[in-house]
């Protein structure tokens, strides 16, 4: 895309298709010789992971659609069809369920990744961008998907988050009318999910195509955080990196695999296979662990703040989480992006890490003290990590200095590694 | 040859507004205009259907409910709670001051909404408690209608959600619910039948 193309036709066939749509070559400058940095590790192999996750949802929901009836009354009913008489039904529905979790298990690693290394600054902010509008048209798709099999926790998830828009000062409650076309959830807002959760994939992939092309435009970043100098720096994607994330989409689909086929149950609620009451809410409700800790996020705002109800404040602070994460590129001034040469900055972005996590974890609590507490510490640090932290430090951090290019470091690091295996000591003799 | 030069002179002469502009303007304003007529439909389809609307009141027998006790009835997709209440409960709800309550407006449905939150002003009837069975923090069924439900700190209604406590006669007194428990419009058509909406 941006590098010249180096596509040469073989064929008559190729020849005369490449006058007319050049698709050959478009597929050839991307993903076969596509001049890659020679130092990516295997934390940037979760692309082609999210790409085969992708297609697994795709396909596997294309064929759940054949067997699936969305209507109130049949669809609980129609799910155990597709679990009990479908052949191979189950596996079917487990790999759509399970796949759920693994996408967002891929995506928030490779999100992790993209902060580590300062992904998103200068000149990927729009391929940044691009990634955080799949984020959120992933996390409508899962929950629109979950509500589906209208159990328990379908119909009071749905309830919970929809109820979110009735905090919208003025016209809240006509928006949350009109999002569930009635005065509750019911028919009309299960077949509007329906419709939605087969539209929105369809939106992903497209946001993917750009969100591919805006990464080849200004290339790869990698673990440096310095740009290709020359071509020496590069290696063609095929056969170096298809056969790198190769290996890793192996790995992942064994992980998968484990879940698939000996836990297919673990990560989901077992309230879900009861049908929906509306008349019963459920002891505790807890949204898909994958939501947990923007769950917690919106639990923790339980005092109003001037005019702002915490229902409201809660909303805000829920919503607020994930569109920072649209301004990260101008929030990080610094020239530095990989945290390998943030020494202070790295600290911080451990302690995000654990505070994601933590927030997931609390997001399965009761609501109770000292949860609330708890989830209130947790979020200050979640907003405080983008607006003040790295803010801050990108004008008080010392770096350390940076290799002069990304093969000087490569080999500076095979050295070291060739040191460490000859010789007991550090330091290699030279030889008399 | 001669023409097209004219033409172009006068194209380069005219400043300004040209005729050209007005149809632009013209074309811009009868796309935004035809755009609306069709996004209006598009959006309004997703309100509640003639069927949905059609559903809109609900007649209840309360012959069998003893003092005390409480009934679930389904009206518009959501719970109404009917209580049944003691002579304690009531007193209790009465003597309850305003100015304790997080939320002092009445939302009461079948008055403006915006009277205080006392007792009389949300009960039509000190008997009979009617409230929608639906969580103002974020729309779960609250406990406490059932025999042996957790009634909450305040003896009414208790949501499992997010812990919300309700009093006696559905007003918020502790948790992260902004508002009391809605209630519908309704009214007794004899002693004990009632009319939902």
């Amino acid at each position: 895309m941006s590098h010249e193309s180096t596509y040469v036709p073989g064929t008559a066939i190729e020849r005369w298709l490449d006058r007319r749509l050049p698709i050959i070559r478009l597929g050839y400058d991307s993903f076969g010789d596509f001049p890659t940095p020679k130092n990516l590790n295997y934390w940037y192999t979760f692309g082609g992971i999210l790409t085969v996750c992708l297609m697994i949802q795709i396909v596997t929901g294309i064929i759940l659609t054949m067997h699936y009836t969305p209507h109130v009354d049949y669809a609980f009913a129609s799910v155990e069809h597709i679990m009990r008489d479908v052949n191979y039904g189950h596996i079917m529905r487990y790999a759509h369920a399970n796949g759920a979790s693994m996408f967002f298990i891929a995506v928030y690693l490779h999100m992790f990744r993209g902060l580590y290394y300062g992904s998103y600054k200068e000149p990927r902010e729009v391929l940044w961008i691009i990634g955080v509008i799949i984020f959120v048209l992933m996390m409508a798709t899962a929950f629109m998907g979950y509500v589906l099999p209208w159990g328990q926790m379908s119909f009071w998830g749905a309830t919970v988050i929809t109820s979110l828009f009735s905090a919208v000062p003025v016209f809240g409650d006509a928006l949350t009318t009109l999002l569930w076309g009635g005065y509750s959830v019911d028919n009309p807002t299960l077949n509007r999910f329906f419709a939605l959760h087969y539209l929105l994939p369809f939106l992903i992939a497209g946001a993917v195509i750009l969100h591919i092309w805006a990464l080849h435009v200004p290339g790869n970043a990698n673990p440096t955080g310095i740009e290709v100098k020359s071509s020496k720096d590069t290696v063609p994607f095929h056969p170096y990196y298809t056969v790198k994330d190769g290996f890793a989409i192996i790995v992942f689909l064994i992980m998968f695999a484990v879940f698939l086929f000996f836990m297919p149950n673990a990560l989901g609620h077992p309230d879900n296979y009861i049908p929906a009451n509306p008349l019963v809410t459920p002891e505790h409700i807890v949204p898909e662990w994958y939501f947990l800790p923007f769950y917690a996020m919106l639990r923790a705002i339980t005092f109003d703040v001037l005019f702002i109800s915490s229902k409201l404040g809660g909303v805000i602070v829920m919503f607020a989480s994930i569109l920072l994460l649209l301004f990260l590129p101008w929030l990080d001034r610094s020239k530095v992006r990989s945290h390998r040469y943030r020494p202070v900055a790295r600290g911080f972005f451990f302690l995000f890490v654990f505070d994601c996590l933590f927030l997931g974890w609390l997001g399965a609590q009761v609501a109770e003290q000292p949860y609330i507490l708890l989830s209130q510490l947790a979020t200050a640090y979640y907003f405080a990590y983008f607006l003040i932290i790295l803010p801050l430090l990108a004008v008080l951090e010392t770096p350390k200095e940076l290799p002069k290019s990304i093969s000087d470091d490569v080999l500076s690091r095979s050295q070291k590694k060739q040191a460490k295996a000859s010789s007991p000591t550090p330091v290699a003799q030279p030889a008399e | 040859m001669n023409s097209v030069t004219q033409a172009e002179q006068g194209h380069e002469e005219q400043e300004g507004e040209t005729r050209r502009d007005f149809i632009h303007l013209l074309a811009v304003a009868a796309t935004g205009f035809a755009g609306v007529g069709v996004v209006l439909p598009a959006i309004h389809q997703m309100n509640p259907d003639a069927s949905v609307r059609a559903l809109a009141t609900k007649t209840v027998d309360l012959s069998a409910v003893d003092v005390g006790q409480a009934i679930k009835v389904m009206w518009q997709g959501k719970p109404v709670f009917i209580r049944r209440r003691t002579e304690a409960e009531i007193s209790e709800a009465a003597e309850t001051p305003v100015n304790v309550l997080p939320d002092q407006l009445s939302r009461n449905e079948n008055l403006s909404g915006s009277e205080e939150a006392t007792d009389a002003n949300r009960a039509t009837t000190a008997e009979w408690m009617v409230v929608l069975g639906v969580c103002t923090h974020l729309g779960c069924v609250p406990l406490g209608t059932d025999d042996g439900d957790n009634r909450g700190d305040f003896n009414g209604w208790f949501c499992p959600c997010h812990g919300s406590h309700y009093d006696i006669a559905g007003r918020i007194r502790k948790g992260p619910a902004p508002e009391n428990l809605g209630i519908p419009p309704y009214e007794f058509v004899s002693d004990t039948t009632l009319r939902i909406g």
